[in-house]
C-alpha cells in the first residue's frame, strides 16, 4: 500500500501554507541545490586534527574508552595467528564466519591452520563474526562499516564477539573526512544499504541506569588495527 | 501500549507520584547520574556550544525549507528502491504500517524504541489487528510487559527499580527454571537478550524510528546502545521507518553535527554505539538486509506549528536534557504529565497534539527555573514557549476561575499604582503573620496544593518596591532605574 497522492499533496501543502510559500521560488530551490551540492562541514572539533601516529594513538585510546579491545599487529600477515590467540585466551572455540571481502580472503590463513573459517551471513548460530572496516574515526574510535556480501550486516550484530580488521591508513580523524572518501567511492551517489557505525560492544543501561555490556549485539568489539598510518 | 491521555489530571497525577515513595527513589536514583554524565562529556569537548549554533541553524535553514528537503528525501529513497509514504494524521499512519504487515502475512514486529510509534500508539492498532508488536529496547520491553508506557524519551523504564523488573521477569518467563539466580542486573540483562533473540530472528517485520533524515541520501539515521534497532531492522522482510517530518536535515555532514550534540546532551556518551545509516532495501547482491524499505512520513499537526511561535519547537532532536534537569520532572517523574512526551518538551508539544483543552495542565507544570533552555542542544525556549500556551490558556479562559480573577485582579491593581502599594503591602503584613517563626509556610489557605509537598517562603519584610524606595532614599541601591 502506498499512500494515497492526496496525503502527500496535503503535508506539502500544509508545510507551505505554514511557511507562506509555494513551491515555485526560485531562489529557495537555489539555495537547497547549493546547500545539498556544497554540503558544509560546520564545525569540527579541534580534538582529532593531529598528525597521522597522533591520530591513530586517539583512535586507540578512544576505541578503548568505548570499552572495545584492540591488537596493533604491524602486518595484514599476523591477522590470522592475532585472531586464533584471540580466541584461544577466551576459551572459544576455534572457528569463525567472514564476508567475501578480498582483503579478508587474502590473509594468510594457513598460518593458523586450527581456525575453521566459514564464509556468509549470521544466522544467529555463529559466537564471532569477522569484518573488515572500511574506515576508522579517531574523534570517537569509531568503526565505519558497509553491508554486502564483503561484510554482511549480519555479522555486525549477530555474533557474540565481532572482530574488525581496520588499516591504520584507514584512521581518519573525523567523520567528514569518512564521508569525503565514502563520496570518493561511490561518485554515483547510490551508497550501501547500510553503513554501520560502530564505537564499542553493545550495552545498555536500562535497568536503574546503570551501564552493562551485552546488550542485543556482540559482547565483545575487538580491533585488528593494522600496519602503520600512511 | 497506546497510551490513555490523563493530561488534564496532571495535579491528582503529580499528587500521587509525590507520594510514591518507590518512584521518588527511582528518579533520586537516576536523575543526578544524567546530569553528571552530561556535563563530563561536554567538558571534554570545547565546541559544544558552536555545535549548538550550528545545529540551531540546521534546523531553521531545513524546517525553512521543509517541502523542498522533503520532495528531495523522497526522490533519494525512491532511486535506493524503497518507499516513501507520507501520513496527514496518527489514524492514517497506523493505516499504512497495519497495510504494509498485513500484505506481508506479519505475525509478529519486532520494534526499537520510537516514541513517534508511542504517539501513533501503533501498539494496540497491530495486536487489534492479529499482529504481535515485539519490543526489543530493554527499557521498552520491560514497560511492554507490564502493560505501561514510557516515562523518560529515552529512559523509558526510568521509573522502576531492579526488584521490580526481576518480578516481571520472574511472572513472564515462565518456561525458565524458578530457582534461577536474578540477583545480579546482568543477569536480567542476559534474559531478555535470550528471550528477544528468538523474536528477532522470527519477525516478519521491523519497525524502527529514525533520528535523523538525510534529504541528501534518502538515509534514514537509527541511534541506539542495545544494537536492537539494527536487529530489527536487519532480519526480517521489511524495514519500516517511522518518523516525524521535522526529522530531516540536508546534508550527511549536517547529520554529524546534530549526532555530536545528541549522544552528548541524552546520556553524556561521545558517540553511541551504533549509528546506523539505512538507505533501501536489500541489493542485488546483499546476502542479508530486509527485502522492503518503506518510510512512513508522519506530519500530525507538525506542519501547522511551522507558521507560529511554536517553530521553534521542531527544531527537538529528543535527547531528554531538557527533563533530567527539570526540577518538576524530577519531582514528579514522566507519566504525570499524562501522554507520551513528558517533562518541559512535552509541556510545550502535548498541547500542541492534543489539543490545549487537554493539555492546558502542562506548561503550568514549570518553574520557570530556565534550566531546560540551558541545556536544549538545539537552544528551544522552553520558558517562552511555555508561557505562550499560558496566554493561550487564559486567552481561552480555561484558566480555573479563581487564578483568573487573581490575575485580573493583580492586573487591575498593577496598573493604578496608588492603589497597588497599599493592596500589597496589605497582603504582605498578612503572610507574614502567618508564617512569622519559621520563616516558612508548612500550611496556607487556599494554597493546600503546594504546601502539601513543600513549604511556601514567607515573606520576611516590606514589598519590593517599598525596600526599593527605602533603599533609594538611602542610597544603597547599586543601579538606578532608567529616568
Ligand atoms: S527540547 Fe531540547 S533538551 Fe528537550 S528533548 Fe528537545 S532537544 Fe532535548
Amino acid at each position: 500500500m502506498t499512500s494515497t497522492p492526496s496525503s502527500r499533496d496535503t503535508v506539502l501543502a500544509s508545510v507551505r501554507r505554514a511557511l507562506g510559500v509555494t513551491s515555485r521560488e526560485a531562489p529557495r530551490r537555489q539555495e537547497v541545490e547549493a546547500r545539498l551540492a556544497s554540503h558544509p562541514a560546520g564545525v569540527i572539533p579541534a580534538r582529532a586534527q593531529l598528525p597521522p601516529a597522533e591520530r591513530l594513538e586517539l583512535f586507540k585510546a578512544m576505541a578503548l574508552g568505548a570499552a572495545s579491545s584492540l591488537d596493533h599487529l604491524a602486518s595484514a600477515a599476523e591477522v590470522p595467528g592475532a585472531i586464533a590467540a584471540y580466541l584461544s585466551t577466551r576459551d572459544l572455540p576455534l572457528k569463525l564466519l567472514r564476508g567475501a571481502d578480498p582483503r579478508l580472503a587474502a590473509l594468510p590463513w594457513s598460518s593458523a591452520p586450527q581456525i575453521d573459517v566459514w564464509i556468509g551471513p549470521s544466522d544467529g548460530r555463529q559466537p564471532v563474526g569477522l569484518s573488515h572496516a572500511f574506515a576508522g574515526i579517531a574523534e570517537s574510535g569509531t568503526l565505519v562499516l558497509f553491508s554486502g556480501a564483503d561484510n554482511p550486516t549480519t555479522l555486525n550484530f549477530l555474533p557474540d564477539h565481532h572482530l574488525v580488521v581496520l588499516e591504520a591508513k584507514d584512521v581518519v580523524a573525523d567523520y567528514e573526512t569518512a564521508w569525503a572518501r565514502v563520496r570518493a567511492q561511490f561518485p554515483d551517489g547510490q551508497l550501501p544499504r547500510a553503513i554501520n557505525m560502530i564505537t564499542g560492544p553493545s550495552r545498555s543501561a536500562d535497568i536503574e541506569q546503570t551501564l552493562l555490556l551485552g546488550a542485543h549485539g556482540p559482547r565483545s568489539l575487538h580491533v585488528l588495527l593494522v600496519g602503520a598510518p600512511s | 501500549m497506546s497510551v490513555a491521555i490523563t493530561s488534564p489530571e496532571f495535579k491528582q497525577n503529580a499528587t500521587e507520584a509525590l507520594a510514591d515513595p518507590q518512584l521518588q527513589a527511582a528518579l533520586a536514583k537516576a536523575g543526578p547520574g544524567f546530569v553528571g554524565k552530561r556535563r563530563d562529556a561536554i567538558a571534554k569537548l570545547p565546541e559544544f556550544d558552536a555545535l549548538r549554533d550550528s545545529v540551531r541553524d540546521i534546523k531553521n535553514h531545513t524546517l525553512a525549507h521543509l517541502d523542498l528537503y522533503l520532495e528531495r528525501f523522497e526522490e533519494k529513497v525512491r532511486e535506493a528502491g524503497g518507499q516513501v509514504h507520507f501520513a496527514v494524521d496518527a489514524a492514517e499512519a497506523r493505516e499504512i504500517i497495519t497495510g504494509i504487515c498485513q500484505r506481508l502475512d506479519a505475525r509478529t514486529v519486532t520494534k526499537s524504541k520510537s516514541m513517534v510509534s508511542e504517539e501513533i500508539g501503533i501498539n494496540d492498532h497491530l495486536a487489534a489487528a492479529g499482529i504481535t508488536p515485539v519490543e526489543t529496547d530493554l527499557g521498552e520491553y520491560i514497560i511492554q510487559i507490564r502493560g505501561e508506557s514510557p516515562s523518560h524519551i529515552i529512559a523509558p523504564a526510568i521509573h522502576l527499580n531492579k526488584d521490580q523488573v526481576e518480578a516481571d521477569f520472574r511472572r513472564v518467563h515462565t518456561d525458565l527454571p524458578a530457582d534461577r539466580d536474578l540477583v545480579e542486573p546482568t543477569a536480567l540483562l542476559a534474559e531478555a537478550r535470550g528471550e528477544l533473540r528468538q523474536r528477532f530472528l522470527a519477525a516478519d517485520v521491523g519497525l524502527t524510528g529514525a533520528n535523523v533524515l538525510v534529504a541528501e541520501t534518502g538515509a534514514a539515521v537509527i541511534v541506539t546502545n542495545e544494537g536492537n534497532a539494527d536487529l530489527t531492522q536487519t532480519l526480517p522482510k521489511a524495514h519500516i521507518v517511522l518518523a516525524s517530518i521535522e526529522k530531516l536535515v540536508p546534508t550527511l555532514e549536517d547529520a554529524h553535527q546534530l549526532l555530536r550534540v545528541l549522544a552528548r546532551s541524552a546520556s553524556g556518551q561521545d558517540m553511541s554505539v551504533y549509528t546506523t545509516f539505512a538507505c533501501g532495501p536489500r541489493r542485488a547482491l546483499d546476502p542479508d538486509g530486509p527485502g522492503e524499505f518503506h518510510v512512513v512520513l508522519l506530519d500530525n499537526g507538525r506542519s501547522a506549528m511551522l507558521g507560529g511561535t511554536l517553530k521553534e519547537m521542531l527544531r527537538c532532536i529528543r535527547c531528554g536534557a531538557c527533563m533530567n534537569h527539570c526540577p518538576v520532572y524530577q519531582s514528579v517523574g514522566g507519566h504525570a504529565y499524562g501522554w507520551v512526551y513528558p517533562g518541559p518538551m512535552g509541556s510545550v508539544l502535548t498541547p500542541a497534539m492534543i489539543g490545549i483543552d487537554k493539555g492546558a495542565n502542562l506548561p503550568n507544570a514549570s518553574t520557570f527555573c530556565g534550566r531546560c533552555e540551558e541545556v536544549c542542544p538545539v537552544r528551544i525556549p522552553l520558558p517562552k514557549l511555555l508561557r505562550h500556551w499560558r496566554q493561550q490558556e487564559f486567552e481561552r479562559h480555561l484558566t480555573p476561575a479563581p487564578q483568573r480573577y487573581g490575575l485580573k485582579l493583580w492586573a487591575f491593581l498593577a496598573r493604578n499604582g496608588w492603589l497597588y502599594r497599599p493592596a500589597t503591602r496589605l497582603a504582605m503584613r498578612a503572610l507574614s503573620l502567618f508564617g512569622r517563626d519559621k520563616g516558612r509556610f508548612a500550611s496556607m489557605p487556599l494554597a493546600g496544593g503546594w504546601t502539601a509537598t513543600r513549604d511556601f517562603p514567607a515573606p520576611e519584610g516590606d514589598t519590593f518596591q517599598a525596600q526599593w524606595r527605602a533603599r533609594k532614599a538611602a542610597g544603597t541601591t547599586s543601579r538606578s532605574p532608567a529616568p
